[in-house]
């Protein structure tokens, strides 16, 4: 029974008479528990509450960012900003649009599927502005073993040299043209 | 002269100055539906001859620091009663390719690794903050301007393939190159690869080639007993490759 005088509220337990296995009773009459003496405190309390949250709740609406949590747990805007990034390597296709000529050579021989810039480096750049950045080209006595040198681990139908023994010291483009690299039987060294 | 009135009208003000920076909408890749594709990608252990290739251009493309790697090439030697304990090198990644192998006879191979943009991906899972995140076709990646450098992505990882770096100090790894892949070109690693040992595949595109190859090859990924859902799919993994 909750009895609220002029400013104490107190609360008044009405219990069962307490009794234990012995018979013995215990004196429950008139027990009183003074909760708090001033009923202002739970309105100020729960204002100051109220506050609290209403700052979070505005403070977490400033801070999160609107796209957060449109795919999922995460930024939203995220997604474009990594596939705004700069392209370094043009891609093929926009090397065969001007270099016809070298693909038609290259499609027939055995580097067929191996991409210009495989070779050549990263030109998206020569690929916006051809007249003004202009490619160097590769050094063939370090570009060809890299994948030609022998290795063990190498798979077994892989054509490998040992570089040292098979040109003799000369550059592989003296013999080989890169871009079709196989020697017509008439053109095989002795 | 800043006084206490002017801080606490300006402390606001700059609050909504700041939500404003982070809500700059950039701009997207024209043609692109993100829901159309589910990205990939098909490692074959035929074809890697360990020359670097695509660990170079990867470097190139994503401006990687030295001496990290977001995809790098192992070489596996296996004896014949050492299926359990392989002997694994790879020096600075293979991004220099291979010297001659010290061992002779038994298996010997390459393994290019990468980001294996799990399905169920453990790093997602554990990013306290939604810095890592699961694009909606297909792709794991880091938003670094909300990674927080906590590292649990890189324990979490069970391929190993994050790391910090070392200036940025936020969560770096193999993006799939998201920037070339939604403006319809192939990753760096994939139009670099002489041998076609990496191919890029959308497991969304009815015509890529990769439905057939899943069909008519022996295709594994690397710790299927995680259930992570990767989708680097490996031809003829062999199975003392961790």
């Amino acid at each position: 029974m909750l009895k609220i005088t002029d400013d104490i509220a107190q609360i008044e337990y009405q219990c069962e008479p307490i009794v234990n296995a012995a018979g013995w009773q215990a004196d429950t009459s008139g027990v009183h528990l003074t909760k708090f003496k001033d009923a202002e405190h739970l309105v100020r309390l729960a204002g100051a509450f109220a506050i609290v949250l209403v700052l979070f709740l505005l403070i977490r609406a400033h801070f999160i960012p609107k796209s957060f949590g449109q795919y999922g747990h995460y930024r939203g805007n995220a997604l474009a900003e990594l596939s705004s990034k700069p392209v370094i390597y043009a891609g093929h296709n926009a090397c065969e649009e001007c270099h016809s000529d070298v693909l038609d050579v290259k499609k027939v021989g055995k580097h067929a599927g191996v991409n210009c810039e495989a070779c050549h480096g990263p030109l998206a750049k020569h690929a916006e502005d051809p007249g003004s950045v202009v490619p160097q080209l590769p050094d063939t006595a370090v570009l060809c073993v890299r994948c030609h040198e022998e290795n063990i681990a190498k798979p077994k139908g892989f054509p490998q040299v040992v570089g040292a023994q098979h040109s003799s010291g000369e550059v592989c483009k003296t013999c080989h043209q890169p871009h079709s690299p196989l020697l017509s039987p008439g053109e095989k060294k002795s | 002269m800043i006084t206490r009135r002017k801080l606490i009208v300006l402390l606001p003000a700059a609050a909504l100055a700041w939500k404003y920076v982070l809500a700059g909408t950039p701009e997207t890749a024209p043609n692109y539906n993100r829901s159309e594709h589910w990205w990939g990608m098909l490692l074959d252990i035929d074809k890697c001859i360990g020359c670097g290739n695509c660990v170079r251009a990867c470097s190139t493309e994503n401006n990687v620091p030295d001496g990290y790697f977001r995809t790098w090439v192992e070489r596996y030697h296996v004896a014949g009663w050492e299926q359990e304990t392989p002997q694994v090198d790879s020096p600075s990644g293979g991004i220099k390719g291979f010297p001659p192998s010290r061992f002779e006879g038994g298996k010997n191979f390459f393994v290019p690794k990468m980001c294996n943009h799990c399905v169920d991906s453990p790093c997602t899972q554990v990013c306290p903050v939604g810095a890592t995140l699961h694009t909606p076709d297909g792709v794991v990646l880091v938003d670094e301007t909300y990674c927080l450098g906590c590292r649990y992505c890189i324990q979490a990882c069970p391929y190993g393939c994050r790391f910090l770096h070392p200036t940025k100090h936020t969560a770096e790894k193999c993006s799939l190159c998201y920037h070339r892949i939604t403006k319809g070109l192939t990753t760096a690693c994939c139009e670099n690869c002489p041998t076609g040992a990496r191919q890029l595949a959308d497991l969304k595109n009815p015509d890529d080639p990769i439905h057939e190859f899943l069909r008519t090859h022996s295709v594994q990924v690397l710790k299927p007993h995680l259930a992570t859902g990767a989708k680097a799919y490996y031809h003829d993994l062999d199975g003392s490759v961790r």
